[in-house]
């Protein structure tokens, strides 16, 4: 049983009102699911509410009902004041702005609208992005937190120090309202050491490589903590990692990983394990590098309908390299590029003129979202070309596409010529 | 009579039983089942096009999306659940996922569920008490 402080108890009492008292019901129950024996301090949440799963199943307008069923999961009207905690939001059913361009219902953009002047009036700020970490929130080593997004969770935990599992729409709205969360898993030392030895033969060059090798390792080691040593000692960059992130945690469920030399818990390797065995030592060669793109390439039909890049949301070194990409180029007449950022990444695109060369060129700029968020694709989009390891990983789940992966430059040639010609090098 | 006893922990109370549904590869919810329709999806999954609705669905560990818990929920919501989940290796995906599911749920059990339990078989969940028990299918083959 989960043993509550005094603030808890009182929560859960009902002493600070019906919506802190049903949040703490759900994480009593989320502890003992867990075996959490005590809760910890948050005051950094990454919510998901912005998304309203399945209007065929809940038709309901009422942004107070809708976050009482959904997120507090009760058929009890519950009425929210204000959440205590610090948050961002994960991404927007569609783009605020552009909704139309993703050819959105106009029903969706008006209850999407109620639940963002619900998350006004209770203190949720809109952020709308898969990556917290680029726009405003940067969690500090140990800072504990509870975060939505699986692949901005690995960033704040094997990136940042800080501490956080991969939380849900119905742990990290609890989260909010009380700055609480069950003291379990990555929030405590031992579950971050090493798990399994990754030794990287080849050169890890750029964005794509990081993707391969995040979905190989994802796809062997699943839950683990791969500790990774580079033969080639290159450090990456943030869209680097973003990648990386994204993939282990679309094939697996890689929360918490080291780079010896890299990553700030392991400066060497007993560091990285801190006195833990490795259970399987992996070696990833060519012949891995190779598995994990044919593994995500089904595409047969080389014409390319949606060319959609951005997935997680593009960093502004990756809209720097887009825009020099596209500056004077044509977006072929039988396909539609779609570019996903975060808004505040956008108004610094906007002002360098990136947003105007990608206008030029015939694509969309687009924000806050992504298409498999609400399953909007565009019409008799049947082929997609990505350099997102992560969206060609759910694409053929979720929209039904065949999907070709590969680099941010043989996309923007597939968007400019209509035909995919990506092979890898 | 049941054939074997697996003993475990509640992840989530109550007491169901039915036919398994056994997969060694991980599930993600989100961008990996279709709620509505409660069959999975993912694909490359080997339980592509299988529905595991009314079964007791036996799975080594949630993977992928943190939206497993909405997706969950909306299985819930349509009338798609299986009637019980045993979770080799709980998560914070899978722990709140079971409390929007509110179907039994058990962890942590003395053997690899995953080994000893085979699509097929009869499983009793007994969630409160931490219990499985497994009729197997075929009961002439090997026992573990």
């Amino acid at each position: 049983m989960v043993k509550l402080a005094t603030d808890e108890q009182e929560m859960l009492d009902g002493k600070h009102g019906r919506a802190q008292q049903r949040a703490m019901e759900i994480l009593v129950q989320y502890a003992e699911a867990l075996g959490a024996e005590r809760f910890v301090d948050t005051n950094n949440v990454h919510l998901f509410v912005g998304f309203h799963p399945y209007p065929e199943v809940i038709k309901i307008l009422d942004a107070d009902e809708l976050a009482s069923r959904f997120l507090l999961d009760t058929e009890e009207k519950i009425v929210v004041d204000r959440v205590k905690a610090f948050n961002t939001t994960h991404i927007w059913a569609m783009d605020l702005d552009r909704w139309q361009i993703m050819g959105a219902p106009e029903s969706l953009h008006n209850l999407m609208e109620s639940i963002r002047k619900y998350s006004i009036r209770t203190g949720i700020c809109l952020s709308a992005t898969c990556t917290p970490y680029q726009v405003g929130n940067v969690p500090i080593r140990g800072e504990h937190c509870a975060w939505t997004e699986s692949s901005a969770v690995p960033f704040c935990n094997a990136v940042l120090g800080a501490r956080t599992n991969t939380e849900a729409a119905h742990s990290a709205f609890p989260a909010a309202l009380t700055g609480k969360i069950p003291l379990w898993g990555y929030h405590l030392k031992e579950n971050r050491r090493g798990t399994h030895l990754i030794n990287v033969q080849i050169d890890v060059r750029d964005i794509m490589d990081w993707y391969l090798l995040g979905y190989y390792v994802g796809e062997v080691c699943q839950l683990a903590v791969p500790v990774y040593r580079l033969r080639v000692q290159r450090a990456p960059n943030l869209s680097m990692l973003k990648g990386l992130n994204a993939a282990g945690a679309s094939s697996g469920g890689i929360m918490m990983y080291h780079i010896i030399g890299v990553t700030p818990e392991a400066p060497t390797m007993e560091a990285a394990f801190s006195g833990n065995r490795p259970k399987e030592t992996l070696v990833y060669g060519e012949s891995e590098r190779r598995q994990a793109y044919e593994n995500l390439n089904c595409a047969m039909d080389e014409n390319v309908d949606l060319v959609n890049i951005g997935c997680p949301h593009y960093s502004l070194e990756q809209l720097r390299d887009v825009a020099r990409l596209l500056d004077g180029k044509k977006v072929h007449e039988d396909v539609t590029l779609w570019i996903w950022t975060a808004y505040q990444l956008k108004a610094i695109a906007d002002r360098n003129g990136y947003t105007d060369i990608i206008a030029r060129a015939g694509g969309h700029l687009m924000t806050d979202s992504c298409p498999l968020n609400t399953n909007l694709f565009p019409e008799g989009c049947r082929v997609v070309a990505t350099d997102s390891a992560k969206h060609a990983h759910y694409a053929p789940a979720i929209g039904g596409m065949d999907v070709f992966f590969g680099t941010m430059q043989q996309c923007i040639d597939a968007a400019t010529t209509g035909k995919w010609r990506g092979e890898l090098k | 009579m049941s054939d074997i006893v697996l003993t475990g922990r509640k992840v989530f109370g109550g007491v169901a039983e039915g036919e398994a549904l056994v997969t060694r590869q991980n599930i993600s919810t989100w961008g990996g089942v279709h709620a509505v329709k409660g069959i999975i999806t993912e694909r490359r999954h080997e339980l592509r096009g299988k529905s595991f609705k009314d079964k007791v669905l036996v799975f080594p560990a949630a993977k992928g999306s943190s939206g497993w818990s909405t997706v969950a929920q909306v299985i819930r919501m349509a009338g798609q659940s299986p009637r019980a989940m045993i979770i080799r290796d709980i998560s914070s995906l899978t722990g709140i996922g079971a409390v929007v599911m509110r179907v039994p749920t058990v962890t942590d059990l003395d053997r690899d569920p995953t080994e000893i339990i085979e699509t097929g078989d009869w499983v009793k969940v007994d969630a409160d008490n931490g219990i499985v028990e497994i009729t197997k299918r075929n009961r002439g083959k090997d026992r573990s």
